[in-house]
């Protein structure tokens, strides 16, 4: 028995901030004190609080300790682990609890406290590399239960009956899906795990998989097991090395203790499972794409029908979930469908994981059940916007999604009413942007992204994005008219009825979005060639008021000399030699650079 | 997909490298859609595919040299050129771009006088401006090879990029 466990968040983001070192300084430390037979420290997985990271948490008085640096561990062992007094001022700080200064536990924090974690259960809990910490946390007990009580059937049925949805994007019923793979007629069927992460914000599925790896692979085997497979596929970005890492260790653990390979728990069920690397193709989150990829062509979607469920990888009949929607499975059979359907809205049910980002407090990850409200996630979970700025819309679905204004902060939050509001799910990337942040420049952000990223097969996408590319940036240095906004709002429709797949169709969407809430920006930048938000250089002029005490600062940093002016006397910007760099305003110590 | 450049700089695959290749490639030969993998374990020897290599590949996997260029040219992470001793990569995803990614890259060019998707002369430096590291909590990111700079503010790179002269 350990008297104390330690954990210590290994997830990219505080990977990055040295957590591997301060694991390794505790343990030596722990060891120099002799406690290495009382006390535990355990890598676990992301805590979701990103912003707060390196993070380290001490049972068991659950003490939460943010921003924890290498040269803190000597003071958190010395006082926390062998005096037993909790460092406090290393404590996380929740701005919201004013009345005592620091909180120790981490479910009193207002990041936490409106949460709710299915799919994150064993985030920041159990050691990813370690099945033994999965299996004690009920793992693969899910798995036992389907082969031994259930017959395939049985497995969709509850699938169905809980109502889960797929949390990749559209939002088609999961268990739907298995019920076509199932009826399909052929020997060989394949289960695929889309793991192919490629919306910009978003980065659940790699916590799930750095954190809790296993649940993924004992969800494909349920699923494999549901639809007859006997080979499965699980589809990573290159881009994230320590969940494919700690994906392979969890592969191979689960083929040692034989829960993967042949005649599972013996059972006539034999289930094997590859990893294949994706290499940074977008598109490649399209199901037919990702299928041709695994397939080692270049990942190009192509006309459906025949539904992968029929015709899919190597024309045999296929499904693809996404990693969050297997993480789910385990828990509706172990659980029981009832229970996950009471979680949620009438047509979306359980939890969605969000990746809060942009400009807002806690940025980090967040499970909150459907019907929460985005102001509940802004402004109580996510601790509103730093600086004191104002909210001016939130990001969701990425690329393909839209731009949700203030206006609509209280709508509660499912497939529909995101759709409603031109927005989507997606995989639910959530980009808070305050009044600093120009729509227009948004927009060309993400056609930016999608016109890079159009693998060029049909010809709305290919050539349609780059036109509306084109629009944009005409919009952005003041070259349009009022017609060209009229002009790119029809071509947005055309790609939508018109382009091969979910990539090309939802690929107007952020400019559908943004023409819908802030019309009057794209007309600022049109008509009185301004931008509202002083984002846009091409419409911005720097100038000099009043305040400059001629100190000459700004004069001596102008890297072209467009600024004039003697001593103690104020300044002025030539506005032709001008490049509107910025570097005068950033060195002003009197605030009296502006810019318009 | 972004504009092919192919690289000047001459081919210089060691002996030692096409064996390792060779052992790679004897696996990827019985793997389902084992091109990418291949391509994948040619870019870890070599550091990039260079057309040389490409050839190699499609003459042990069986397929055509256009087939291989293809599915090279296809994706993002595979590149044609060779990097830099120093791979400086700017996440360009959403939250680090709200966040002025954007600058950084610029101070990058202005400093080291390239492009995006370029290398330096020396061979020292190639910059990226790269795919959503997924990193959001610690926007805006850059990577130098394996070391990631969070919050990073553009008054920060000039002494980052002196770290590596």
């Amino acid at each position: 028995m350990f008297r104390n466990h330690v954990l210590i968040c290994g997830g990219t983001g505080c990977t990055s901030g040295d957590s591997p070192k301060i694991r390794e300084l505790f343990e030596k430390k722990i060891k120099e004190a002799g406690l290495e037979n009382d006390v535990k420290v355990i890598m676990t997985g992301c805590f979701g609080l990103c912003a707060c990271g390196p993070v380290v948490v001490v049972y068991p008085e659950g003490s939460f300790y943010s921003q924890i640096k290498p040269e803190n561990v000597d003071e958190i062992v010395n006082e926390h682990i062998i005096k037993g007094r909790i460092v406090s001022h290393l404590l996380y700080k929740d701005p919201e609890i004013k009345a005592q200064e620091t909180v120790t536990s981490l479910n009193e924090t207002n990041f936490y406290k409106k949460q709710s974690r299915v799919v994150l259960r064993n985030c920041g809990v159990i050691d990813p590399e370690n099945i033994d910490e999965y299996i004690a946390y009920d793992g693969y007990q899910a798995l036992y239960k389907v082969l031994t009580e259930y017959d395939p059937q049985q497995v969709i049925d509850i699938i169905k009956q809980s109502g889960l949805r797929g949390r990749g994007g559209a939002g088609f019923p999961t268990g739907l899906k298995w019920q076509f793979a199932k009826n399909a007629v052929g020997d060989i069927k394949y289960v695929c795990c889309n793991a192919d992460e490629g919306d910009p914000g978003a980065f659940m599925d790699r916590s799930v998989l750095e954190g809790d790896p296993h649940t993924v692979i004992e969800a494909m085997a349920i699923a494999a097991y549901a639809i007859g497979s006997k080979q499965g596929y699980v589809y990573v970005r290159a881009e994230y090395p320590i969940a494919v890492n700690r994906l392979s260790i969890a592969i191979n653990q689960a083929k040692e203790y034989g829960l993967l390979g042949n005649n599972i728990f013996g059972t006539d069920f034999s289930f094997d499972l590859e990893i294949r690397l994706g290499s940074g193709a977008f598109v490649c989150g399209e199901e037919t794409a990702l299928m041709t990829s695994i397939e080692g062509n270049r990942g190009e979607p192509r006309p459906r029908p025949p539904f992968p469920a029929n015709k899919g990888l190597f024309g045999k009949p296929t499904i693809l979930n996404n990693v969050e929607t297997y993480a789910n499975i385990p828990q509706i059979i172990l659980k029981g469908p009832e229970w996950f359907a009471s979680i949620g809205t009438e047509k979306s049910k359980g939890t969605k994981v969000f990746a809060l980002g942009g400009k807002i407090t806690n940025t980090g990850l967040v499970e909150i059940p459907m019907g929460t409200t985005l102001r509940t996630i802004v402004e109580e979970i996510g601790g509103g916007i730093p600086g004191g700025k104002k909210f001016k819309a939130a990001q969701t679905g990425g690329p393909s999604g839209g731009c949700i204004p203030a206006e609509h902060l209280d709508i509660p939050i499912d497939y529909e009413n995101l759709i409603a509001i031109g927005s989507m799910m997606g995989s639910g990337g959530l980009i808070v942007m305050d009044e600093d942040n120009c729509m227009v420049d948004i927009a060309k952000f993400f056609l930016e992204f999608t016109q890079d990223e159009s693998c060029g097969k049909c010809t709305p996408c290919r050539i349609g994005t780059k036109r509306l590319l084109e629009y944009l940036e005409k919009i952005i240095e003041g070259r349009a008219t009022l017609k060209d906004i009229d002009d790119m709002e029809k071509l947005c429709y055309y790609i939508k009825d018109n382009a091969l797949c979910g990539l090309g169709q939802t690929a107007p969407n952020p400019v559908l979005s943004t023409l819908r809430y802030f019309r009057d920006e794209y007309i600022a930048h049109v008509t009185q060639k301004k931008c509202p938000a002083g984002v846009c250089k091409s419409l911005l002029t720097y100038k000099i008021t009043d305040a400059c005490k001629g100190c000459t600062l700004c004069a001596r940093q102008c890297p072209v000399g467009a600024i004039s002016g003697k001593v103690k006397e104020k300044h002025v910007i030539d506005t032709d030699k001008c490049t509107k760099c910025g570097v005068c305003m950033s060195v002003c110590k009197f605030k009296a650079v502006i810019k318009e | 997909m972004s504009k092919i450049k192919l690289t000047k700089v001459p081919f210089k695959g060691t002996a030692e490298q096409e064996a390792q290749l060779m052992e790679k490639l004897a696996v990827c030969k019985n793997m389902k859609g084992g091109l990418m993998p291949a391509l994948q374990s040619a870019q870890e020897i070599y550091g990039y595919l260079p057309i040389e290599v490409q050839r190699i590949i499609a003459k042990e996997m069986g397929v055509s040299l256009e087939e291989v260029f293809g599915v090279a040219t296809f994706y993002s992470q595979f590149t044609l050129n060779p990097q830099g001793k120093y791979q400086i990569s700017i996440c360009m995803g959403t939250a680090c771009y709200v966040k002025g990614a954007g600058e950084l890259v610029d101070k990058c060019k202005e400093i080291l006088k390239i492009d995006a998707g370029e290398c330096t002369e020396d061979g020292k430096f190639s910059l990226v401006a790269t795919r959503c590291i997924g990193c959001c909590g610690l926007a805006p990111v850059a990577t130098i090879n394996e070391h990631v700079y969070g919050k990073l503010a553009v008054s920060q790179i000039p002494d980052i990029l002196k770290n590596y002269q």
